[in-house]
């Protein structure tokens, strides 16, 4: 029984980190745009930028999921977009979760940018760099050293927000684990399963913990 | 001639009239140091030297070249501004070193960056970086920090790292090096050491503009000493004359009042 139910939430565990590299491999580089966007230097963008943060920061992941999920499905004469079954599912996850937190990775990116004092990009200026070199010798460094340890918060966030998805029936590792409650695999009335998730992210994120204050250990040679 | 010729300089923020009319001119190899209390416009002034801001109005000339003319959009092209920043050097009150290099990266790199956009920097490479390696080194010996070189910023104490910036404004062979109240963040017992660097680059005739507080240095240091406030140059003329036999009302009551304190 207890092998069963391992390979079963292997398999649920294995859809859990998919959905969270696929954020990250999207929602890493788009909460840069976004996070320009929140500090263009035209109003109109800036404003537009802020709003739309403020709406996907203010409302819940889980009602975005359902939103982008079913909404379409309602206004599109074509019908819902999404493919079918698991795949569907997974896209529309995987678009909502870089939605939602590539606005949580622009407020990051902006307090670490804004963060890096003024005098280093004029010390940069006045030594004749190039604003390029000014962002990629001087500057880069310095705000990826501010937002590591928030990064990293928002990071094991997302690890364990990746079970919202259940929502919309994505079968990651909790939905595995409800599945033997409910009965599958020749088992039903089974409550351990469900507990027993916990410990898939423990580890997961006891991996992530220490890989993120390794990489504070390796920026903490200068201040 | 001149090496410097300021000429009318004109800066607002908004409404508010920071410099006025400002006109001065610096010989090779003079010092000249500017004085004045807080919001008079002095670090505005090195500040549209170094075209970190821009004039509204006025010329700067640098060894008879126009660099830059408030009425001549010709003359504020953003390529070539960075260039003509190289005619200056600026040494902040906060250092603003690079705080991920050592001593010796933060006085190397801006040079390094400019040599690979020399001709023929692929082919010279090696000879080219160490030539600049040797003279980082030599102008961090030059302020007493060759055991230093390798040194993170936050390692060395405010003086030190205020030498180090000397010596990374001093790499790039600047004509005008600027200093912007090289003391004022330090603790007291720190400033000797940095005034005796700049000090000593006055012995070298090296040509300087100093913003500072420090009234007996700037007499002792300077050839020139320029009294500013509200915005406009009140006095201008000989160290020793300017701090001893002050001509305006305005510049002998802010000397009073600076011994006073």
């Amino acid at each position: 029984m207890f092998m069963t139910v391992v390979g079963a939430l292997n398999e649920g565990f294995l859809q859990t980190l998919k959905l969270f590299l696929v954020t990250l491999i999207g929602a890493l580089p788009l909460g840069l745009v976004v996070s320009f966007g929140s500090m263009s230097r035209f109003a109109p963008l800036r404003w537009l930028t802020r709003t739309f943060v403020w709406i996907i920061r203010g409302t819940p992941l889980m009602l975005q999921l359902l939103i982008l999920f079913y909404i379409p499905g309602y206004v599109l004469e074509s019908g819902s977009p999404w493919p079918g079954g698991e795949s569907g599912r997974f896209m529309a996850s995987a678009i909502a979760f870089i939605i939602n937190y590539a606005c949580y990775f622009s407020e990051i990116y902006r307090g670490g940018i804004q963060g890096v004092p003024v005098g280093q990009q004029e010390a940069g200026l006045v030594l004749g760099m190039t604003k390029g070199q000014i962002f990629f010798r001087v500057t880069l460094l310095q705000m990826i050293k501010r937002i590591v340890p928030p990064m990293s918060n928002e990071i094991i966030t997302l690890v364990k927000d990746t079970s919202l998805a259940r929502i919309i029936s994505l079968q990651e590792v909790i939905w595995a684990g409800y599945s033997f409650l409910k009965g599958s695999h020749g088992y039903a009335g089974l409550l351990w399963p469900i507990f027993f998730t916990g410990v898939y992210y423990l580890l997961f994120n006891g991996f992530l913990t220490l890989l993120f204050s390794w990489v504070e250990k390796k920026l903490s040679y200068f201040r | 001639m001149s090496v410097l010729e300021v000429r009318n300089i004109e800066k607002h923020f908004g409404n508010t009239q920071v410099l006025n009319d400002i006109s001065f001119s610096l010989e090779k190899g003079q010092a000249i140091a500017i004085i004045g209390s807080s919001g008079s416009g002095k670090t505005t002034l090195l500040r549209c030297l170094n075209l970190l801001e821009r004039p509204d109005g006025g010329q700067i000339v640098v060894d008879g070249q126009v660099i830059f003319d408030a009425t001549d959009l010709t003359t504020q092209r953003e390529s070539e501004i960075r260039r003509k920043r190289l005619h200056f050097g600026l040494v902040f009150q906060n250092f603003n070193l690079f705080p991920q290099y050592t001593a010796l990266r933060n006085v190397m790199l801006a040079g390094e960056l400019l040599a690979q956009e020399q001709e023929g920097f692929k082919a010279n490479k090696k000879a080219i970086l160490q030539e600049i390696r040797a003279r980082a080194e030599d102008l961090l010996t030059q302020v007493g920090l060759r055991d230093r070189m390798d040194n993170f910023p936050h390692q060395l104490s405010g003086g030190q790292q205020q030498r180090v910036a000397i010596a990374r404004a001093l790499a790039l062979r600047p004509d005008i090096l600027c200093f912007d109240e090289p003391t004022s963040a330090l603790d007291p017992e720190l400033t000797g050491e940095v005034l005796r660097v700049i000090r000593s680059l006055a012995e070298q005739n090296t040509t300087m503009i100093i913003v500072t507080h420090e009234m007996a240095f700037a007499r002792d240091v300077a050839d020139r000493i320029i009294f500013m406030d509200e915005g406009y140059i009140i006095e201008e003329g000989p160290a020793l004359e300017v701090i001893n036999h002050p001509r305006e009302e305005r510049t002998k009551q802010f000397l009073t009042n600076f011994s006073n304190q």
